[in-house]
């Protein structure tokens, strides 16, 4: 419809972006590929199978599906009640939830170790209960949790906000006690949103590096994590597993991200049509 | 009325705590605790070794290296956005949606995957990189504009997205009316779309300069760790951590903490007259 015939100026353009997302984003992408495989497949496939890659991976996947569980249900209570309630510093908290995506991650990682490491604020207690935080998971699963936290709930929020509520009302009219009305009215509404914000998240939690880095130390065989692994190959020179493991990582992420986002945008087209009929019904 | 009647459910008054206590709990345990712990330490000391901290050579180094290279890439960034979300919305050509979803790549590649990647790309030993170094003697490794490229890739969907729905919903007429006095394209594109797109470029590059202040996976791949040359601030603090450095680590951890916050309050007041606006 805006397809006016389209001059010098517009190929130019057109030709410019194209030209700085190639250099930008394709040309490094391209790059890691070819180096990876530049002395064939073998190397590749042997490195897959070097057992502290294995690990690494293995514990980024545990870390990244404990993080997601939990901000998938407090994420969602977080977005409800900002949406849903009023309550003094309900803006404070609202603004709160993108602090994560600014801080930088080094410093996330830092601000747990002043609570949780040998002089931290909190060592004594948990000294005495035999947690340990520092140097180990449970700080890596809260260094996770801290930076992947905006995510789900900023998904969620729109949603909740779009949720059909007379649905709600008619249920509530007709006596549905509020557990039968979130499973059966609320959560059906929610579920795609809350796919898309999972896959959000885990990607997050997937590439996770600063902030793990320093709370766990990255110790390997005990709190090495890909990104860790990666890290640790480049500077011990093992470049085909680094590769590899960047590979890997990369293609895990985006695959996630896509696979959701595709089925975000099918439900979309799903309900513009249903709205679409209804419109047409209601005319005739 | 509806939602008059949904309040006025019968509904005890604690029940709304249910919720709204295992929420607030979660913002404050997660967010404010680590946070409060930070600023108690940096200032335990008073603000004046605070401020002596920050102001020591490596460290000033560090941060006004942080600062530059994240404003080139803001300014950088807000140009190339808004001339791709440009084309994207106003353009049809082959290749278009592809295009468009290579756009989002940026935000699920892991930052240190993308400091490998470039890294791999213009290193030193490698075809494109040596030729620019050679021939140009125009280093990117290991240099403030690996620093500048590495930004930029991770917040290019920033400006981007921020612009599209703006442009999308962009009411024509006014364009097409300027079209028919005889305005040139440039003059359409600078006193009618341009104005309207300002909020939103604004508020998306705001965005990524706090993410490129704090970025750390790609840029310590990238810039490597070398202090007075090309140490960033994230990296810093890193170092800081590792050699007990406590009060360097907590001043600069602060510094950063505070420049995020107050770009946030800023892109947060304009994204809310962008909502008004709408």
């Amino acid at each position: 419809m805006n397809n006016v015939k389209k001059g010098v100026g517009a190929w130019a353009l057109i030709t410019l972006v194209i030209l700085y997302m190639g250099f930008l984003i394709i040309a490094p992408i391209g790059a890691l590929i070819k180096g990876t495989f530049e002395s064939g497949l073998m190397p590749v496939l042997q490195s897959l199978s070097s057992p502290s890659l294995l690990a690494a991976l293995w514990l980024s996947l545990k870390i990244a599906l404990i993080v997601v569980s939990i901000q998938a249900i407090f994420g969602t209570v977080v977005a409800w009640i900002i949406v849903r309630q009023d309550f003094f510093g309900r803006a404070v908290l609202n603004g709160l939830i993108d602090m994560p995506f600014s801080v930088s991650p080094v410093v996330v990682g830092y601000m747990l170790l002043l609570l949780f490491g040998r002089n931290g604020f909190l060592f004594p207690i948990l000294e005495r209960l035999g947690i340990k935080v520092a140097f180990a998971v449970p700080g890596m699963i809260l260094a996770t949790l801290f930076v992947s936290l905006p995510f789900m709930v900023r998904e969620m929020i729109p949603a909740i906000k779009n949720l059909d509520r007379q649905q709600e009302l008619a249920a509530q009219t007709m006596g549905a006690n509020p557990w039968v009305i979130f499973w059966y009215v609320i959560f059906p509404q929610l579920k795609t949103t809350l796919m898309y914000g999972i896959s959000l998240t885990l990607a997050r939690a997937l590439g996770e590096f600063g902030a793990v880095l320093v709370i766990g130390g990255g110790v390997q065989g005990r709190t090495e994590t890909a990104t860790l692994f990666i890290f640790r190959a480049l500077d011990e020179r093992h470049y085909v597993e680094a590769y590899t493991a960047s590979i890997l990582l990369g293609v895990f992420s985006v695959i996630i991200v896509s696979l959701t986002d595709m089925l975000k945008r099918s439900q979309k087209k799903r309900q513009e049509e249903i709205d679409l009929q209804e419109k047409l019904s209601l005319q005739s | 009325m509806k939602s008059e009647l949904l309040q006025r459910s019968h509904k005890p008054p604690w029940s709304d705590w249910l919720l709204r206590l295992p929420g607030i709990l979660y913002i404050g345990i997660m967010i404010v605790v680590p946070l409060f712990t930070i600023l108690q330490d940096g200032f335990r000391e008073g603000i004046s070794e605070l401020v002596n901290q920050i102001s020591l050579p490596i460290a000033k180094h560090a941060i006004l290296l942080t600062l530059w290279t994240s404003a080139l890439m803001t300014i950088i960034n807000a140009v190339m956005g808004l001339l791709t979300a440009y084309v994207l919305v106003r353009f049809e050509f082959p290749g278009k949606r592809i295009l468009n979803a290579i756009v989002d790549l940026p935000l699920s590649i892991p930052t240190l995957v993308t400091g490998v990647m470039l890294v791999m790309l213009f290193g030193p030993q490698q075809a494109l990189g040596s030729f620019l170094s050679e021939k140009i003697g125009f280093d990117i490794i290991f240099a403030p504009p690996g620093i500048v490229i590495a930004l930029l890739f991770v917040s290019f969907p920033f400006v981007v997205r921020n612009i599209q729905p703006v442009l999308q919903e962009l009411d024509r007429t006014q364009e097409s009316a300027a079209a028919t006095l005889g305005a040139s394209s440039w003059k359409i594109f600078w006193k009618i779309v341009f104005p309207n797109l300002l909020l939103p470029v604004l508020s998306g590059s705001l965005l990524s300069f706090s993410r490129a202040v704090g970025e750390f996976g790609a840029v310590v791949i990238v810039a490597g760790n070398i202090p007075m040359q090309t140490q960033t601030a994230a990296v810093y603090t890193l170092g800081a951590v590792e050699s007990q450095n406590r009060l360097g680590a907590s001043a600069v951890s602060i510094l950063l903490i505070a420049i995020a916050f107050f770009v946030l309050i800023a892109t947060n007041i304009l994204q809310r007259r962008l909502e008004k606006g709408q």
